[in-house]
């Protein structure tokens, strides 16, 4: 066990841990964040994605002792920033959920490309989406509220 | 993309007046599609009464809490029957809260007589039901504001959570509903006409939406009690093995680790590992030594299996349907004779959410948290494995990341498991996950299948002959439902989609084999219709082809004039593709299919290239019949997103194989599904006006599209795709 | 004749320098060249270095050398897309516990420097050398800067330091050391970087 001091969504928090233990599991089970979601374990579908150091990163495979000083943002506090807030609110506004379970990793990860591409094409989407599983199949929406998003902030809007 | 609905005000007036004493299929059925009915595999449903407040509760601050009789795992239940109780009631829907009913006698569904969510029913079983409870409650509130005012119901209207009466009177839900409570609850009620219904009909937006994009909405796996554990087993490799030994002092040496012990399985035994954390169970157990037996379990092998198979297929089987003449095809001239032979792998279902349940154990009482599908057969496993009535246990339904069938499993292996560790560890809730290792070599997969077909083709090009032989490890036999749905040696969920086809074929023969596997088997969304859809519509379109014509025109032919939902969506399909389907660009093609299950006809036309090696699918049009579609924004979204659900048949990786017993594949890296680039680009759907007694659209996007897809395929290469997953393009 | 062997070397290596490109040298040091090319190329071609060396747009893992799961791909610079970067799962050391190799940098090698086709399959000998040769191809290297890239590269050091897998098992090493594979490509370089013939 060692301790750790970490940025989370702006907050630091402070946790004793096995210094393996991914990032994803000390989010859920040690401070008690479960918007992050266990899906696979081995990065093959994105619903445990966060922003570390500002970069879209699979949670499931970052142990805690790699993390250091960078801050964190989870889904829980995406919604701080203008883009998180615009593409929260296209994807309520799309009606893009179903079962829900992937969607905090998809709305990190089109945070994630929107903050990097305002105006995406469809071959960006389907690139830095390619990643984010969705068993139920939501992707036809999930391009539309990106777009509606993408759209919201280059007009000056959210 | 949007879908527009018309509602039928005639065939709505059908099903306005209820008996509030009880629930019959028969009140809101057309009564020519008693389909329903007979499809049923559970008893006669026996007179229930369901009483509105243990549906509703309108709170002191106005919110109104409506119980939701089956599990939501993404289909959108959770806002649409809301919807069909609120319309009634006049309730605020802004004001409407859902919540996922606990396991009890009054949450049954009304048709199959258990608590449960899967046949694409909840709408179509519910409807009415919900409807009522709706209309009842206002009923009573009603009563209550006209004893106030010394006036009749007739006097006051309702909008919005207001009671409104003569002379400007007026009163809130909140404040009558103490004393509605106390009201006699209604024998008869008068349902809304088409005209009057605000919400119903409509696309309304899910309710469970911001929760689920800001993290806030807790699953099953999320839960999180005082002084939980967290629990993994070490299942056997092979199904049906036992532990033999345990090596165990690594695992208990990782920190947080508190208890290892050997547990029975639904087959077999296995190891249990509790912990305060997951990732020190997980940790531990990987650090366990295990020796198993496996000396006297079948070790299955899908070299083997598919080996056997062919052979099966190749003799007749026993009988489902024997139109005709059953060797009218040995007449048939060999020029004249089509015969195919399928190939369909083992299918895992990969739910986002990876398996879970929470118990704790009381000694007199227990409690349970799991996303079930199948809450009173969990809820009776829970209670037998800790020695206690089922009253006893109480079992709270969670909110579920999909199932797609995997969460309705009648041997209830999961919650089981949960029991059997929370039963060591009394008075402490212990959270059981399975890992996606677990889930995906865990088995309870839809069967693998083999299929023969031989087609006699008349000088019209349609067919005179049907031979057809299906082979596939029974779903039922060994379970409750064995005797509904085990007919004369055939089980219905094996031939559903061929045996009940729409089309008119002579001389039309089908029969089925169904091999005992050492692999445990289960529904996948859409269930028999998942093998047998591809087989029929490929066949169809390649007898279209043969016949030199348009894809649409031929099934409009083949089908029976009865098929009136199938022809009405080719009707639709055929206009709302009419823009795009006929004028492809260079390297893309169309492809075509049409299924009803579950009472819903659905038609598809597809827009197909190839990419990479790929299908690319640029664009998908859906009609569908469901009879009246209660919220046509959730029917839109169940078509685009479960088009994209099926297409996990065609991945190249789409497969789960087994060698000397072991399964091949691990996690999603072995067993790939659809991702955005796989799915198809839009889809737009349309729903044929209906005011007919709503239809499922859970399972019906499924079977469609992979056939249409490979239709599309067979245009652009020649070749015919008789063998999943799709490996070569 | 060690003055002569010494002069000739030195010629050599002039003349490397000069053109970075093949050299008129003795058939005995051309000899020896191409045979620590072949020990070159056996690295290079070993899945730890080939799995980033592709012709696609996406790289490669395992020694199986299957498509990298989750669709990554290679992006505009190689190191991937915004909601796909390399380095945000693979972090600057390997990550044992979870079975993610890292190191500083971590992306794929641009187009020019692929080692495969785009049926996956690695390109021949001489094809690669060639490449590797190629001033225009390799960042500008000469021979001594490619001896310097083999010797101090994180990402070609991280080839002999590749972790361990999510099942706990070691990842497969090259067939040479690292130092092994250094000298090799020094007596390359100092032969010339000879290539052999198609």
């Amino acid at each position: 066990m060692a301790t750790y001091q970490l940025i989370v969504n702006g907050e630091r928090r402070e946790v004793n841990v096995d210094p393996s233990t991914p990032l994803l599991w000390v989010l859920r089970e040690d401070l008690k964040m479960t918007g992050t979601k266990y899906g696979c374990g081995i990065s093959a579908c994105g619903a445990c994605t966060v922003h570390l150091g500002g970069i879209a990163t699979r949670s499931c495979i970052v142990p805690i002792s790699h993390v250091g000083d960078r801050p964190i943002v989870t889904i829980e506090g995406i919604g701080q920033d203008a883009v998180g807030r615009a593409v929260q609110a296209a994807w309520v506004e799309t009606d893009v959920v179903q079962c829900g379970y992937c969607q905090s990793g998809q709305i990190m990860s089109a945070v994630a490309l929107l903050k990097h591409t305002p105006r995406p094409t469809e071959q960006n989407i389907e690139e830095s989406m390619g990643g984010n599983l969705c068993r139920c199949g939501t992707y036809p929406r999930i391009r539309e509220a990106i777009k509606t998003a993408a759209t919201q902030l280059t007009k000056g809007g959210a | 993309m949007a879908a527009r609905q018309e509602l039928n005000r005639r065939g709505f007036l059908q099903v306005s007046f209820a008996a509030a004493s009880g629930l019959f299929v028969s009140l809101y059925l057309d009564p020519k599609s008693a389909s329903l009915a007979q499809e049923a595999p559970m008893p006669p449903t026996q007179s229930k009464v369901y009483p509105p407040d243990a549906f509703v509760n309108i709170r002191p601050d106005g919110k109104i809490v409506i119980q939701v009789n089956r599990l939501e795992f993404g289909q959108g239940v959770q806002t649409a029957l809301p919807m069909l109780l609120a319309d009634e009631m006049d309730a605020d829907w802004t004001n409407v809260i859902a919540n996922l009913a606990p396991a009890a006698d009054v949450y049954k569904d009304p048709l199959f007589g258990m608590q449960m969510v899967g046949g694409s029913g909840s709408i179509a079983h519910s409807f009415q039901q919900y409807r009522e409870l709706g209309a009842k409650t206002r009923a009573m509130l009603v009563a209550v504001a006209a004893d106030h005012w010394n006036t009749t119901p007739d006097k006051c209207r309702t909008e919005a959570s207001v009671v409104y009466g003569p002379n400007g009177k007026s009163a809130a839900y909140a404040e009558l509903a103490g004393e509605a409570a106390r009201k006699p609850v209604p024998a008869k009620v008068k349902l809304k006409s088409p005209a009057e219904l605000r919400l119903v009909g409509k696309r309304v937006k899910r309710l469970d939406s911001n929760a689920k994009c800001n993290g806030s909405l807790k699953f099953g796996l999320d839960l999180d009690l005082p002084g939980m554990k967290v629990a993994v087993v070490a299942h056997p490799p092979v199904f049906g093995g036992r532990v033999k030994s345990v090596v165990d002092d690594e695992a208990r040496g990782i920190e947080g680790v508190t208890n290892v012990f050997d547990i029975p399985l639904a087959k077999g035994t296995g190891v249990a590992v509790v912990a305060d954390r997951f990732w020190a169970a997980k940790q531990a157990r990987s650090r366990l030594k295990i020796d198993w037996d496996l000396d006297d379990v079948e070790k299955a092998d899908s070299a083997e299996l598919w080996t056997r198979y062919r052979q099966l297929g190749r003799t007749p089987g026993n009988v489902a349907v024997s139109n005709g003449e059953a060797n009218a095809i040995d007449k048939i001239p060999a020029n004249n004779r089509i015969v195919a032979e399928y190939e369909f792998p083992y299918l895992a279902h990969t739910p986002m959410e990876p398996l879970n349940t929470t118990v704790r154990f009381d000694g007199d009482r227990a409690e349970v948290w799991a996303g079930s599908q199948f809450q009173t057969f969990d809820q009776l496993a829970v209670a037998e494995v800790l020695g206690l009535k089922p009253e006893q246990v109480i079992f709270h339904t969670e909110m579920a990341g999909g199932g797609f069938g995997r969460r309705a499993v009648t041997d209830s292996h999961v919650q089981r498991e949960a029991a059997a560790i929370a039963k060591r560890l009394r008075g402490t809730p212990v959270k059981l996950i399975w890992t996606r290792e677990d889930d995906v070599q865990g088995g309870y997969y839809r069967p693998m299948h083999f299929h023969r077909v031989e087609v006699g083709v008349g000088s019209n090009g349609l067919p005179v002959a049907w031979r057809h032989v299906i082979v596939g490890q029974s779903l039922l036999a060994g379970t409750p439902f064995e005797s509904f749905a085990i007919k004369n040696g055939v089980d219905a969920t094996a031939t559903e989609g061929t045996a009940d086809t729409h089309y008119n074929i002579p001389n039309f023969h089908v029969t089925a084999h169904h091999p005992k596997v050492n692999v445990p088997v289960l529904w996948w969304r859409s269930v028999g219709h998942t093998h047998n859809a591809f087989v029929m519509e490929t066949m169809t379109d390649e007898l279209a082809t043969r016949a030199r014509m348009d894809p649409i025109a031929y099934r409009r032919k083949l089908l029976k004039p009865e098929a009136k939902k199938l022809l009405s969506t080719l009707d639709l399909l055929e206009k709302a593709s009419a823009g795009w389907r006929n004028s492809l660009p260079r390297g893309h093609a169309l492809g075509v299919s049409c299924h009803e299950c579950f009472d819903t006809g659905v038609a598809c036309a597809v827009d197909v290239s190839i990419e990479n090696k790929r299908p690319k699918v640029h664009r998908a049009t859906i009609a569908v019949n469901c009879g009246l579609a209660v919220n046509p924004l959730t029917v839109e979204s169940q078509f685009q997103a479960g088009l994209s659900f099926g297409l996990t048949q065609l991945m190249a990786k789409g497969a789960i194989t087994l060698k000397n017993g072991i399964v091949e594949q691990r996690n999603w890296d072995g067993y790939v599904p659809p991702y955005i680039v796989d799915a198809p680009v839009a889809v737009d759907v349309h729903i044929v006006p209906s005011g007919e007694a709503p239809t499922g659209c859970g399972e019906p996007p499924v079977p469609v599209i992979s056939p249409a897809v490979v239709n599309a395929l067979a245009r652009l290469t020649g070749k015919r795709y008789r063998t999943l997953p799709l490996v070569n393009v | 004749m060690p003055s002569i062997r010494a002069a000739l070397l030195v010629a050599a290596i002039v003349a490397a320098l000069w053109t970075g490109s093949r050299s008129e040298v003795t058939d005995a040091n051309t000899a020896q060249g191409l045979a620590a090319w072949e020990q070159v190329y056996s690295v290079l071609t070993h899945p730890r270095c080939i799995n980033c060396h592709t012709a696609t747009n996406y790289p490669q893992q395992g020694d199986e050398r299957r498509r990298h799961v989750a669709n990554v791909v290679r992006g505009p610079e190689g190191k991937g897309v915004p909601g796909l970067n390399c380095a945000g799962c693979h972090q600057e050391t390997n990550a044992d516990s979870t079975g993610v190799p890292g190191g500083h940098n971590w992306h794929l090698a641009p187009l020019s420097m692929r080692w495969q086709d785009t049926n996956d399959r690695p390109l021949s000998s001489a094809a690669v050398c060639r490449s590797l040769t190629d001033r225009s191809k390799n960042n500008n290297l000469d021979g001594p800067g490619l001896l310097k890239h083999n010797e101090e590269e994180p990402l070609v050091n991280w080839a002999w330091n590749p972790g361990h897998r999510p099942d706990g098992s070691m990842r497969t090493l090259p067939p040479l050391t690292h130092e092994e594979f250094v000298a090799a490509t020094r007596r390359w370089v100092e032969a010339g970087t000879p290539c052999p013939g198609r």
